[in-house]
């Protein structure tokens, strides 16, 4: 099963205006996608967010087509505000916690205030794989986790 | 199983205490180690691979992150190579990823966090602060003359 590809071709938003991230397509719980549906949900409640992205981007990795083991998470909340990064970071990891001990290998976040999301409303792209889950045990034991 | 520092590979052996208190005591070890490994060094990384050869696409961010800077002192360790080491890092530094990143035996972040902070400038200034001269501000001053 190819992962939602038409979402995960970003458009560059790189110093655009704001009116542009209406046109961010929907990011529906899909239920062939159960732990990309936890993650929103979760963060969703946590986070009650002003835009949220979840995007499973086990395709770019050394893993079977269909994975659910890499993510790039976008929060924008007012919670955020007056945090550093790092506190806002493990605010999500929290959040993510049993699926970060379980099934999901990688998770790069971007966690803004709705201020900063207004003045840069760009996703954040990851660097290519390097192709260290392949061959990796810990890689292999959390697929199989998300499989059971 | 050992650290990178300028080519210079040390053991992690080197930091470990004799033991004979078992698996609990081996895990106690290895989060006593930690805490001396994350202070030893003004920059340390836990990364998957080496400086020379990252095994991991964000691991390499944060490789090219500090040569971009001009930081090439510092100690690198491959959780490739250890599993110990690569479950114990994410209890130390209670984070779940890697690669992590110490300045000054503080947990700075991953790799998301260290390209923010090069990003918008912080990096530059928390380099700073342990003795270390960016080299993107000597790029810049260079570009300032006209050179």
């Amino acid at each position: 099963m190819l992962p939602s590809v038409s979402r995960c071709t970003r458009p560059i938003y790189l110093s655009v205006a704001r009116p542009l991230a209406h046109f961010r397509p929907p990011m529906d719980p899909d239920p062939t996608r159960p732990i990309e549906t936890t993650i929103r949900t979760k963060l969703t409640e946590k986070f009650k967010p002003s835009h949220l992205e979840v995007h499973n981007e086990s395709h770019m990795h050394a893993v079977p087509p269909g994975s659910e083991s890499h993510f790039r998470v976008l929060v924008v909340s007012s919670l955020f505000v007056g945090l550093p990064l790092i506190q806002r970071h493990r605010l999500v990891n929290e959040a993510l916690k049993e699926e970060l001990s379980s099934c999901v290998h990688a998770l790069a976040i971007q966690a803004k205030t709705p201020e900063q999301w207004g003045v840069d409303p760009a996703l954040g792209k990851s660097p290519p794989c390097m192709g260290g889950s392949k061959n990796d045990r810990t890689v292999e034991e959390k697929l199989k986790a998300g499989r059971e | 199983m050992g650290a990178t520092l300028s080519g210079f590979r040390m053991s992690r052996s080197s930091f470990r205490r004799c033991s004979s208190a078992g698996v609990l005591g081996s895990i106690s070890d290895l989060q006593k180690d930690l805490g001396e490994m994350v202070k030893k060094d003004k920059v340390v990384v836990f990364i998957k691979g080496t400086p020379a050869q990252p095994m991991c696409g964000f691991s390499n961010a944060v490789v090219q992150i500090l040569r971009m800077h001009g930081v090439d002192q510092y100690a690198s360790y491959n959780v490739l190579e250890d599993q110990e080491l690569r479950e114990g890092v994410k209890v130390f530094s209670n984070w779940p990823t890697i690669p992590q990143v110490y300045f000054n035996g503080e947990f700075v972040g991953g790799c998301d966090i260290l390209l923010q902070m090069h990003q918008n400038g912080d990096l530059v200034d928390e380099l700073k602060k342990l003795g270390i001269r960016s080299a993107l501000l000597d790029k810049r001053k260079n570009q300032d003359s006209g050179n």
